[in-house]
């Protein structure tokens, strides 16, 4: 079953709706449908007022449901949060908490999501074509309840502390990372193509992250282990070049990895003489 | 408004009534002999039982430390929020709710007065702000009085009377209801980076010993005339082998007890019943504790119940806090009061699975069933250090139904259930015994006279929880039990209905309950007293108590000394 979802307006109010959940909406008719609950606000609505339902396929297995956004929702918050199956597929931008705690699924986004988008997510897999937010994967504020596995991949930029408290799964950002990227990360990956912002790695107990861009300098507390031509990323996928490998962090007694690209960073040169 | 509660199975056991069919008259907002059977709105209770509205001897409430803890915690919040409704206001939180839902949690459970143990002076007034918008329970506060600078200077001069003045002073200006210890003189010395390790310990710069200052404040205490005991959170808090210290500290003061009345509450005696040397050779020493108070009449105990659960503690118990932050390496709060108390705050998981907290578990169970006389030994989880207030009918469940303690029994850590002496307890509480220890025996122990019971003249305060002791075993049923005691049928305040079947009917601000104690002379504020208040306090002296227009509904007692 495919569920085709339009906006009918452009949202000004922040929207909280976790009833956009292949979970949600399986087995269910169009007017059942209209009638869940969502927020605008601190008004009550259901989903038949903010966007027009269109159910394609309707034949089709009706336990495996695709959800197609079309338009922009970035003003709609924890889309697909908690959802164990199915798919969404937003033709637009993304709003806050998208697939938050999900266990499993795929939520792809043609288009930006912002912040803590796989917020404590436990499985499934995020793909988000434009750019993300901060706290990629990062837990709610407050909590330790990092990410315990799955897969993001994020084609654009992130914001800060991505991967923060991350327990399990890989994070792979093609952009560029900003500050805090595994801020006290405890286990997974973290790949970054582009360059990453300062402090990667800080506080990690376990874990690691890969920087094939350009880093500004390693944190002071990690140790310099030496030189390696090849990170791993998961049990399938390795990035074969030369990397700078740092252990830390000691202020944790972490034994995290921090990989750092060679080429791309002579200004860490200096620690080769102290191989 | 009058009110007749016809038909209900009433347990009140200060007046000897022991699930007796009786009808409950209330009229303005009191119990009386009887009322206008035409006129009164009836309450059909056939099939119910009728207790007075519970008391909660010790719960952390409200306070500089609750808010930071608050603060601490949005990760707390997220999950449990409740909506606003046409009566209630929306509100967060689940070891640390905000102040209107900890209120409307309380009535639920048919709760109707609750005290917050911990007020440091200094900031007495915030904590009178949360408890004015704390709604639909009664409220007091104990003053930390322990570590108060001028206390300890005249227990070390041996000025018994000049100390009570001092105290009453205190306790008036800062409208508290007793005096509370915390490991008494360690948090002196936590301002210094040290702690106290044993009753005999000399606290720095001030040359007394904790057992002074328990001894001390206890004769005060009786010099006053205050309701309710000292109230004591041990020396060695927390630490393995310091059910030694908790005996000791009941031993202390066992002299000064006279007519059997009891001189010293330790509370959350849990967390002080630890055998063993180190967490390795941890067990419980909850015999040890249970034998003692057995044999003596001069005690008053409650339980700080450990539950399951993700909770936040939070302690005046400065240097407690910091070791269970290295122990668990959660996130810490710690707060240095100034020249009076410190505080610390640590968010902690108990699990099943972990040795020492399921032995904790234990521990507290053990030793309300242990303690025969219910009167000594009162329910409560030291909200929130062992686990949020929304668990006791969990807790009464337990210590109704040996089957409820098996089956959690089944699920603990194999080694911790090895162990427990619960697995050795037959004993089954019943409905009257439960009432003594969440109600009857609270009010006792505080000296509430107006409250605990339903005798002609006490306040109006009534749960009413739909359980038919004829036709159901609370023992087998223990799950009904849960049930009930989780959502009053009805929670009667002040002769009003404020909450039914678990949904808040009506706002109602309770009361502030203080002490007003007037002694014959004065306390004397020397001139030199004056220049440490402007020199060392945040505060100044002319700004530090809190009048009674602070109170939203105020309600003093006035307890005239003789000193």
């Amino acid at each position: 079953m495919i569920v085709n979802l339009y906006p009918l307006k452009t949202f000004k109010l922040p929207i909280i709706a976790e009833c956009i959940n292949p979970d949600m909406l399986k087995g269910k008719t169009l007017d059942d449908m209209r009638r869940l609950e969502l927020w605008e606000g601190n008004k009550r609505r259901t989903l038949g007022e903010l966007f027009k339902i269109e159910i394609s396929n309707p034949a089709s297995s009706s336990e495996n449901v695709t959800i197609i956004v079309n338009g922009d929702v970035s003003r709609v918050k924890r889309i697909g949060a908690g959802m164990k199956s199915g798919e969404i597929i937003i033709k637009g931008n993304a709003g806050m908490h998208l697939g938050a705690e999900m266990h499993g699924g795929k939520i792809t986004v043609y288009g930006n999501a912002l912040s803590w988008a796989g917020s404590m997510m436990k499985g499934g897999a995020i793909e988000i074509h434009g750019d993300a937010g901060d706290y990629l994967g990062a837990p709610y504020r407050g909590s330790k309840e990092g990410m315990r596995g799955g897969k993001i991949v994020v084609s654009g930029n992130v914001g800060n502390e991505a991967g923060a408290y991350m327990h399990k799964g890989v994070i792979k950002i093609y952009g560029n990372a900003g500050q805090f990227t595994g801020f006290r990360m405890r286990g997974g990956t973290i790949y970054v193509q582009g360059s990453c912002g300062g402090r990667a790695g800080t506080c990690m107990v376990d874990g690691a992250v890969i920087v094939v861009g350009a880093l500004e300098s390693a944190p002071p507390t990690f140790t310099f282990e030496g030189v390696k031509n090849k990170a791993r990323i998961d049990e399938n996928e390795a990035v074969e070049a030369s990397f700078y490998l740092f252990v830390g962090d000691l202020t944790e007694n972490g034994v995290g990895k921090l990989y750092v690209a060679r080429d791309r960073n002579p200004h860490l040169s200096n620690y080769e003489k102290l191989l | 408004m009058e009110l007749l509660i016809k038909n209900g199975f009433v347990y009140d056991p200060i007046n000897g009534v022991n699930g007796e069919k009786i009808d409950i008259a209330v009229k303005n907002g009191k119990i009386v002999e009887k009322v206008n059977e035409c006129k009164a709105k009836k309450i059909n209770a056939s099939g119910m039982v009728v207790m007075p509205g519970g008391v909660d001897i010790h719960s952390h409430i409200a306070g500089g430390k609750v808010n930071s803890g608050r603060l601490l915690r949005p990760e707390d919040h997220y999950r449990d929020f409740e909506k606003k409704t046409r009566i209630t206001r929306s509100g967060v939180g689940r070891s640390v709710p905000s102040t209107f839902t900890t209120g409307y949690r309380y009535a639920r459970m048919g709760y109707t007065m609750v005290m917050d143990p911990a007020m440091p002076p200094l900031e007495a007034k915030h904590t009178h702000e949360e408890l004015s918008d704390t709604p639909l329970i009664d409220k007091a506060s104990y003053p930390l009085l322990g570590d108060w600078w001028f206390v300890l200077e005249y227990l070390k001069d041996g000025k018994i009377e000049e100390c009570a003045r001092h105290v009453a002073w205190m306790i008036t200006a800062t409208k508290g209801y007793a005096i509370k210890l915390v490991n008494p003189g360690g948090l002196e010395a936590w301002g210094f980076g040290n702690n106290v390790s044993s009753l005999d310990d000399q606290i720095p710069h001030f040359g007394v010993t904790p057992r002074e200052i328990i001894r001390g404040l206890c004769k005060v205490n009786q010099l006053l005339g205050l309701p309710h005991t000292i109230h004591v959170h041990t020396n060695n808090l927390g630490v393995p082998g310091n059910y030694a210290t908790a005996l000791e500290t009941m031993r202390c003061v066992e002299d000064l007890a006279a007519g059997g009345k009891p001189v010293i509450h330790i509370t959350h005696c849990q967390f002080s019943a630890f055998k063993g040397d180190d967490w390795r050779t941890f067990e419980s020493g909850a015999e040890e504790i249970a034998n003692y108070v057995n044999a003596c009449s001069h005690v008053t105990l409650d339980m700080g119940q450990v539950i399951f659960t993700d909770t936040t503690t939070m302690t005046a118990d400065g240097p407690f806090q910091y070791s269970l932050h290295t122990l668990s390496g959660n996130k810490w709060v710690n707060h240095d009061v100034e020249t009076e108390t410190s505080t610390g705050i640590v968010p902690f998981h108990y699990k099943r699975k972990n040795y020492v907290h399921a032995t904790q578990w234990s521990i507290g169970l053990e030793l309300a069933l242990l303690i025969r006389d219910p009167w000594k030994i009162l329910m409560t989880t030291d909200h929130p250090n062992g686990g949020p207030f929304i668990a006791y009918p969990k807790i009464v469940a337990w210590l109704m139904s040996r089957k409820a303690r098996e089956a959690t029994l089944k699920r603990i850590n194999p080694k911790a259930r090895s162990r427990s002496l619960l697995q050795s307890i037959d004993r089954e509480l019943d409905f009257s015994e439960i009432a003594i220890m969440t109600r009857a025996g609270q009010a006792k122990a505080l000296g509430l006279n107006c409250k605990g019971h339903l005798g002609v003249g006490a306040d109006a305060d009534i749960a009413i929880y739909n359980f038919n002791p004829e036709t159901t075993d609370p023992s087998r049923k223990y799950k009904a039990v849960r049930r009930v005691f989780k959502k009053a049928a009805y929670t009667i305040k002040n002769g009003q209905i404020v909450a039914k079947d678990g949904e808040v009917l009506r706002h109602v601000n309770g009361a502030t309950f203080w002490l007003n104690v007037q002694t014959r002379e004065p306390a004397v504020l020397t001139a030199e007293m004056q220049r440490r208040f402007k020199e060392y306090w945040t505060v100044e002296y002319e700004n530090y108590p809190v009048s009674e227009n602070y109170l939203a509904v105020s309600h003093p007692i006035t307890v005239k000394a003789d000193v």
